[in-house]
């Protein structure tokens, strides 16, 4: 990962590009969105047929494949937006509410 | 004076046929601009000599000004300079973008030949479109006749493509009142222009070779810090715009100042204008002069970076400073320009009483004899009181 030389929070406005211009790539990777979550999907593995449709449908994309081919959720980027759960071709997977 | 004067050629034209020239003798290589009363002849003009190939460029017709300034956007950054012009409902219509344009720092120039915004629909000068669009972030220049028009034209480039300044300039010019008259002005060769402004040499380019992302979304933790970088850029900005204007004073015996001051040594009231209106109250002040009257008159060439040291300077020892707007802001104070230049002053100590006269509103002409009646009443309402805000000259009833 393509890291900036300082994070966001601590940069000052001398150290910005003219016009907010980004001259290395990768630095979506810089926005969790996993920070705004408020539901998370949890696999029933015994149910899963390790199809990967949760991982192409998954817009982050935040899913990741573990090994022997089941996947998971990365915490730091999954939304909770539902679209793994709702596709899944099993309906192995539920969204579970985030604890407090 | 210059001590070696360019080679001027003299040419008696329409002011916005000159312009159209400026941007040729500019080198302009990108140009989008939908036409609209009173800009047109400045467009068709230019779409004339890239048909003719007299001038190089790639000219875009569009359906829109939203669409003319985006794909001015795109121009500029493939690296291009980049030119545009329009009037009232398209600047307008233009807004969104017009942001957009200054906050990725894209050093496009664009004329705006100054009319008011309808309802009710007005072809007719003045300055309600530029005064709407105060806070784009753009340099904006008024002028004040047709040579002023050429000159600063092409200065616009030379300050907007500073690698320091990097923004996109608007010079104002009043429709028809300067559009469309036919001026005697002087044109400098393209040799002295050339050697005035040099090619554009753009810090980032869209190029796939060496690729970058512009305008990315910005995130919390960081808009305020870019934000803040435009606003260090547009005040410094200052400084830059001198140099390129003594710099012209060199080439071309022109000199220009970001307030201009005429007849204000030991002047107790002044008036102030801007763009053409300043040449009809020269005439009224040199009358008043004549008539024994300690009057004078300053004008805001200047607009943004608004020249706060210079406005202060030049009127501190006024007493009464008479700010004369072509605009309404309708349920506020009145003139934005007045307002601006009230919290101008507020700071000082000592300083002159202001009192706003909107004038001029849809093409409503105004004669030298106005500023006879406006200086009377001014002078009433510093005995009597003002009598409010603002004072909308010439309303009936
Ligand atoms: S909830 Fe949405 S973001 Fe999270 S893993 Fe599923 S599809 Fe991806
Ligand atoms: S879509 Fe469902 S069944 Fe297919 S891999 Fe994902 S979780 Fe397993």
């Amino acid at each position: 990962m393509i890291k900036y030389t300082k994070p966001l929070e601590q940069t000052t406005w001398r150290e910005t590009e003219v016009g907010g211009v980004l001259t290395v790539p990768g630095t979506a990777r810089e926005y969790r969105t996993g920070d705004w979550r408020s539901q998370h999907p949890v696999w029933t593995k015994s149910r899963c047929i390790r199809c990967g449709v949760c991982w192409t449908v998954c817009p982050e994309p935040a899913i990741v494949e573990e090994p022997g081919g089941y996947f998971d959720m990365d915490p730091n980027y999954c939304k909770g937006c539902g679209i793994c759960a709702r596709e899944c071709v099993t309906g192995c997977i539920s969204m579970v509410p985030e604890e407090e | 004076m210059s001590a070696h004067p360019a080679k001027a050629q003299r040419v008696g034209m329409e002011v916005s046929i000159a312009v159209s020239h400026a941007v040729q003798m500019a080198r302009a290589e990108a140009i989008a601009a939908y036409p609209i009363t009173p800009q047109t002849h400045i467009v068709e003009h230019l779409s004339t000599l890239v048909a003719n190939g007299e001038l190089e460029a790639e000219f875009i017709n569009v359906e829109s000004e939203h669409s003319a300034l985006s794909a001015c956007i795109g121009m500029s950054a493939a690296g291009a300079r980049t030119y545009t012009a329009t009037s009232a409902q398209g600047l307008a219509l233009m807004h969104e973008i017009l942001f957009i344009a200054s906050g990725m720092r894209f050093p496009i120039v664009m004329t705006v030949a100054n009319r008011a915004l309808s309802a009710p629909l007005s072809i007719w000068n003045d300055h309600s479109d530029i005064m709407a669009a105060r806070d784009i972030g753009w340099i904006q220049v008024f002028v004040e006749n047709g040579q002023e028009a050429y000159d600063h034209t092409i200065m616009a480039f030379k300050i907007a493509e500073h690698p320091e300044v990097l923004l996109p300039t608007i010079v104002n010019l009043d429709g028809f009142i300067l559009s469309h008259v036919v001026e005697a002005l002087e044109f400098i060769s393209q040799e002295d222009v050339d050697a005035f402004l040099p090619p554009y040499q753009p810090k980032y380019r869209l190029d796939p070779k060496k690729p970058v992302t512009m305008g990315a979304f910005a995130m919390p933790e960081i808009y305020t810090e870019v934000k803040y970088a435009h606003q260090v850029a547009l005040t410094n900005s200052y400084h830059h715009i001198l140099k390129v204007w003594d710099e012209w004073a060199n080439l071309t015996g022109r000199r220009y100042r970001p307030v201009e001051t005429y007849l204000t040594e030991d002047a107790k009231v002044l008036f102030l204008t801007m763009g053409s209106l300043t040449e009809v109250a020269e005439v009224a002040v040199e009358e008043m002069r004549a008539q024994g009257l300690p009057v004078g008159l300053v004008s805001l060439r200047l607009w943004r970076p608004f020249p706060f040291d210079a406005l202060r300077e030049a009127v501190k020892d006024a007493e009464l400073l008479i700010v004369c707007d072509r605009a309404l802001s309708a349920g506020g104070p009145g003139g934005p320009v007045h307002s601006e230049v009230r919290n101008c002053l507020y700071p000082l100590e000592s300083k002159p009483a202001t009192v706003n006269y909107i004038i001029g509103l849809g093409g409503r002409d105004v004669p030298p004899e106005a500023f006879h009646d406006i200086l009377a009443r001014a002078q009433k309402e510093v005995e009597s009181g003002p009598s409010g805000e603002f004072f909308l000259y010439g309303v009936r009833g």
